[in-house]
């Protein structure tokens, strides 16, 4: 998160005291909040022999462990699932979203806001009331343990839809009157203008899709049975019920799982502000 | 729009195939497996199935799931997973985002770790809270209650739904504190001004012009934060697979759990799911109309 300056120094800056316990509130709770963090990274760092020796101290270091849990999780292939299942998802639900709230915004037709009205609605939908016939569905498909059962029910999101169209309603009426003028048809603007116009919103779109997709746990549980599909999370399930007794293995496989999307949200700072807050604005 | 000539019902219908194209795909997915399913649902939740094939009793047995013991506790347990980690999940983020609002030296620092739990899925998050709580290899249980206390804090009935909840509160810190945080940069700093020229200290400022302002994000912040509990699932599959004694048994984890009466009975699932969609249809709007009085959304 950047720092941000405020020009209001006699308020924002306050006086020792108070300063003081301010910093001191902060890192305890700074302490707490990454404290499971940190004996996790410890403990995924010992070998299986010590992790319960003194959890807190990093001695023994070694990667062995990590490497143990990364082989016997099987994880390069969970990882490798998740990317393919996450990046299909995020693509197609960037495709669906951006023509479905082209058609909301620029495209005249009878019975536009009902229809919008519909796609809306099915915000009010909680994915559990859906999964059980979803299931079934994928099941008379042939497409239990594939990828196209993990991914499919997710390829357009109303959410996605609302998010672009709220961006698209800003880009001035009196633009596409120009462009029509000069002969630039719907699909000529939607590319050269909307969506250049729309990229940061785009964007965090993008990376809520992925990491929604990524972190999904309950779907890739009901769809798959073959541990070649496994997911990260149903990865982590798999080992964690395999290895009751190992716990470090096991805690070595969250490190390992956890990483990846550390990575990215740190690269990705702003998108993800704009992403979860995109709710939280007056449609 | 265009300038080209036409009569009005010709107009009206000009982009009708364009629209139709465009939103063809997101309208099938939408149909297939959103709209379809939950009414097809409606229907399969008064049948009960076996692994083959179902055979249809009568709509009373929404009626009777929701009268039945199991889902009535179920009920209890959500709502108690609730209150306790919506009010504990907002209080935290909203008092840790307006700490860390503040020019200090480091607050970067304090924001990122803040900000970083959003990074763990649930089953990551869960996982590690699951070694943390477990009495044999747990930390924190090796210092609140000896070693080796048994049961542990998941295995306990009176603890099993404060551990999950202190799993769950920690792994949605992350996305509250960045979401008001976000919130108040919005706040206008001549708000502040103006109300520390009248006098206003610390506290005041607080509840009368930072609460008012942040509304919106706090109605929008406690609808997600309510919806997730009601929703949860991989914590309490990974910390108590709905034990010790049913205690930690949320109604969606009664829906898809193992080793209840629902497991292999899609119909029975139905009936839960489409209860839990009329009881979350039913929270929502308690939570708007209660709410969007209260709540300031500018101009």
């Amino acid at each position: 998160m950047a720092t941000s300056s405020s020009g209001l120094p006699a308020i924002d800056q306050i006086r020792g005291g108070r300063k003081f316990g301010r910093y001191v509130f902060l890192t305890v709770t700074a302490a707490i909040v990454l404290f499971p963090i940190y004996v996790m990274i410890v403990g995924a760092l010992k070998p299986g022999s010590k992790v319960l020796d003194q959890p807190l101290l990093p001695n023994h270091l070694t990667f062995g462990t990590l490497s143990d849990a990364w082989h016997d999780g099987k994880l390069g292939r969970a990882l490798v699932n998740s990317a393919i299942v996450s990046i299909i998802v995020t693509l197609a639900q960037l495709i669906t979203s951006v023509l479905a709230a082209y058609a909301f915004v620029f495209l005249r037709f009878p019975g536009r806001t009902i229809v919008f009205a519909l796609f809306l609605a099915t915000l009010l939908v909680p994915l559990e009331a859906t999964l059980t016939v979803n299931r079934r569905t994928m099941q008379s498909f042939g497409w239990i343990n594939s990828y196209q059962g993990l991914a499919v029910p997710f390829l357009a999101t109303a959410f996605g839809i609302f998010m672009i169209r709220q961006v698209f309603l800003t880009i001035p009426k009196e633009m596409r009157e120009a462009a029509s003028m000069d002969g630039l048809g719907h699909i000529g603007f939607l590319r050269e203008v909307a969506v250049p116009l729309s990229r940061p919103t785009i964007g965090a779109l993008a990376l809520f899709a992925f990491l929604t997709s990524w972190n999904q746990y309950l779907w890739p549980v009901l769809i798959t049975t073959d541990e070649d599909y496994n997911t990260v999370q149903t990865g982590l399930k798999a080992l964690k019920s395999a290895g009751i007794g190992q716990p470090n293995l096991v805690i070595a496989g969250t490190v390992i799982v956890a990483l990846p999307i550390f990575v990215m949200l740190i690269s990705f700072q702003r998108q993800l502000v704009r992403g979860l807050t995109a709710g939280a604005v007056k449609g | 729009m265009s300038k080209r000539v036409g009569r009005p019902a010709a107009r009206r219908w000009r982009d009708f195939g364009l629209a139709v194209a465009m939103l063809a795909p997101s309208g099938v997915i939408l149909g297939m497996f959103v709209i379809y399913p939950l009414v097809k649902a409606i229907f399969l939740g008064r049948q009960r199935c076996g692994v083959t094939s179902c055979r249809t009793t009568s709509w009373h047995q929404y009626v009777d799931a929701f009268r039945s013991n199991e889902f009535q506790d179920a009920l209890i347990v959500t709502i108690k997973y609730a209150l306790i980690t919506v009010p504990i999940g907002l209080a935290l983020g909203v008092g840790l985002a307006v700490l860390a609002d503040k020019y200090i030296k480091g607050v970067g620092i304090f924001r990122t770790i803040f900000s970083s739990t959003v990074a763990t899925s649930v089953a990551v998050a869960s996982v590690m809270w699951f070694f943390l709580l477990n009495p044999n290899v747990g930390v924190i249980a090796d210092w609140l209650g000896g070693t080796a206390k048994t049961p542990g804090f998941l295995q306990d009935p009176g603890t099993a739904l404060w551990a999950v909840s202190a799993s769950s509160i920690w792994a949605n810190l992350g996305f509250t504190f960045i979401v008001v945080t976000a919130g108040l940069q919005s706040v206008p700093k001549d708000l502040y001004e103006s109300a520390y020229v009248d006098g206003a200290n610390g506290f005041t400022r607080f509840t009368n012009v930072t609460l008012p302002m942040i509304s919106p994000v706090l109605l929008f912040v406690t609808v997600v934060l309510t919806a997730r509990a009601f929703e949860g699932f991989g914590e309490i599959d990974l910390l108590t697979e709905g034990g010790p004694k049913a205690k930690t048994t949320t109604l969606t984890y009664l829906a898809y759990g193992r080793g209840l009466p629902t497991s292999g009975d899609d119909g029975l699932r139905a009936t839960v799911t489409v209860l839990l969609f009329f009881v979350l249809l039913v929270l929502a709007l308690i939570q708007f109309r209660g709410l969007e009085k209260r709540v300031h959304y500018g101009n």
